[in-house]
């Protein structure tokens, strides 16, 4: 899109877009360090990972009063209107997306108590929790660049990772049938696989939103096939 | 740009209103300030009982289109329009169409409120009096009942006898669309005709056109464009005499088909 008459309202867009990407970064490390965690439970991340989840917090108010602003003053039609609407859905998104991270560091940081180190393997969750990491970062870069061909990957994407999440719980299941001293831990990892398919459902929302900023098509209901036709026209 | 393409596109939404009947159809319409061509081959047609709005930069062309929908150019020399514009299955553009009933079914409410220098009643009396004969009891219905249709009645009852010209300008404005009702027209053709006024009398004046376009055709022109969202069912985009979209108000001011018109209703416009 070409510039405002009003060089102001540009430079107010380009602050709010600038405070999603650097919101969405916050979360991306956040993500990072709650991996981290599931990987070296004995690396204790939670109290980095609850203060990320603090500015987090205080970033989508920033933005959202950022949002009411250029609202009240310029308002905005068409594009501008879209991208306004869509960065205070994304935003309410990342603060969730902030939640369920916190939610895995505490949940590893429960599992490395003694007790509850009972031999249930992390590494179908890991490489879940990776897979929507990537998701995630994919749908930030859709974001960043307004490239609906990105969104709709990240939409087709999400598949595999409820697919992990499913897995992840039928194993989880036969672990717990086949010994119940085990059902502590299995269901500790039910709760953070339950918080990487909701990270992914974020994800996805994020992505859909990219869409309806750029084409002005709502599609949170619609198919991948339907979304990618949208996206090709 | 037909109403049947522009309806066409909003099928889907169900709280759409019944299907528009077209109360003025403009086809190839050209038109001429001497040798410099305003408008240039404009299509679109004009919905009965809604609001129609034309939006654009100054120039455009939007007011000249306005004026040729009740020829209020044939009283300038030198100025012509060419093409057709049907209304209650006339061109209106034909030579010997009576130019006085013509502006007495389609009135016209300038940007600058023009009360006439006579009193409230006269100013309403005046025009109702080139049309039809009437008894006293039978006009004083009328200027009654017009300026209950403008949202005036309360604060010009007990002063009718007082000159219009001592009005505030947004009474003024109401007296003016008061007049134009009083000859009971069938369409509303308003000329920027809130630019002059502060914002509690605008917003007075936008109330008064949702509450007309349940009995008239109105169309608009204005160069607010949050006036034109906010009070229009159609909106026309005008760019160097064409006409560059015509869409439902809904769609075009959240997703407008063409980026010309994007870029003028985000401001882009350079």
């Amino acid at each position: 899109m070409g510039e405002h008459t009003y060089k102001q309202f540009d430079a107010e867009m380009e602050e709010i877009r600038s405070g999603v990407m650097a919101m969405g970064g916050l979360v991306e490390t956040q993500l990072a360090r709650a991996i981290q965690s599931l990987r070296h439970p004995e690396l204790d991340q939670i109290d980095t990972v609850a203060a990320d989840e603090m500015a987090i917090n205080q970033m989508q108010m920033n933005i959202d009063q950022q949002c009411s602003q250029i609202i009240a003053k310029r308002q905005p039609a068409a594009i501008d209107l879209r991208m306004i609407l869509v960065v205070v859905k994304i935003v309410n998104e990342l603060e969730r997306l902030g939640d369920e991270i916190k939610k895995i560091a505490y949940k590893a940081h429960e599992m490395q108590r003694p007790e509850r180190l009972t031999a249930v393997r992390l590494h179908e969750i890991t490489r879940a929790a990776e897979l929507a990491e990537r998701n995630l970062q994919l749908a930030l870069d859709a974001f960043a660049r307004l490239d609906v061909n990105a969104a709709a990957t990240v939409i087709v994407n999400d598949e595999a990772i409820d697919a992990a999440f499913l897995a992840i719980l039928r194993q989880l299941i036969s672990y717990m049938m086949e010994d119940p001293r085990t059902i502590t831990p299995a269901l500790e990892i039910v709760f953070i696989a339950k918080s990487i398919e909701r990270i992914g459902d974020h994800a996805k929302n994020i992505a859909e939103n990219v869409v309806h900023a750029v084409k002005g098509k709502d599609v949170r209901h619609a198919t991948a096939e339907q979304i990618r036709a949208e996206v090709a026209e | 740009m037909n109403l049947e393409t522009v309806a066409t596109r909003h099928e889907s939404e169900p709280r759409r209103e019944a299907r528009a009947v077209t109360k003025i159809s403009v086809r190839h319409l050209d038109f001429f300030y001497g040798s410099f061509q305003a408008l240039k081959n404009n299509n679109l047609d004009i919905a009965e009982r809604r609001v129609t709005a034309f939006i654009g930069p100054s120039g455009c062309g939007k007011s000249t289109l306005l004026r040729t929908l009740n020829r209020m150019y044939s009283l300038y020399p030198g100025q012509r329009a060419v093409g057709e514009v049907m209304f209650n299955g006339r061109n209106i553009l034909d030579a010997g169409v009576d130019l006085n009933m013509l502006r007495a079914k389609v009135g016209m409410v300038f940007q600058k409120p023009t009360p006439f220098p006579m009193s409230i009643y006269d100013n309403i009396a005046f025009g109702v009096r080139l049309y039809e004969s009437m008894s006293q009891r039978a006009m004083d219905e009328r200027v009654e009942w017009a300026l209950v249709k403008a949202a005036m009645w309360d604060e010009a009852k007990n002063k009718l006898k007082q000159s219009g010209m001592a009005l505030s300008g947004g009474q003024q404005q109401r007296l003016c669309i008061a007049r134009a009702v009083a000859v009971k027209p069938e369409v509303l053709l308003l000329d920027e005709p809130t630019s002059a006024l502060d914002p509690i009398s605008t917003a007075k004046i936008e109330e008064l056109i949702s509450e007309l376009k349940t009995d008239y055709t109105i169309a608009i022109v204005t160069h607010n464009m949050q006036q034109a969202a906010r009070v229009s069912d159609y909106t026309a985009y005008m760019y160097l005499g064409e006409l560059i979209e015509f869409g439902a108000t809904d769609e075009l001011f959240l997703k407008p088909s063409r980026k010309e018109t994007e870029d003028y209703i985000t401001g882009r416009f350079g």
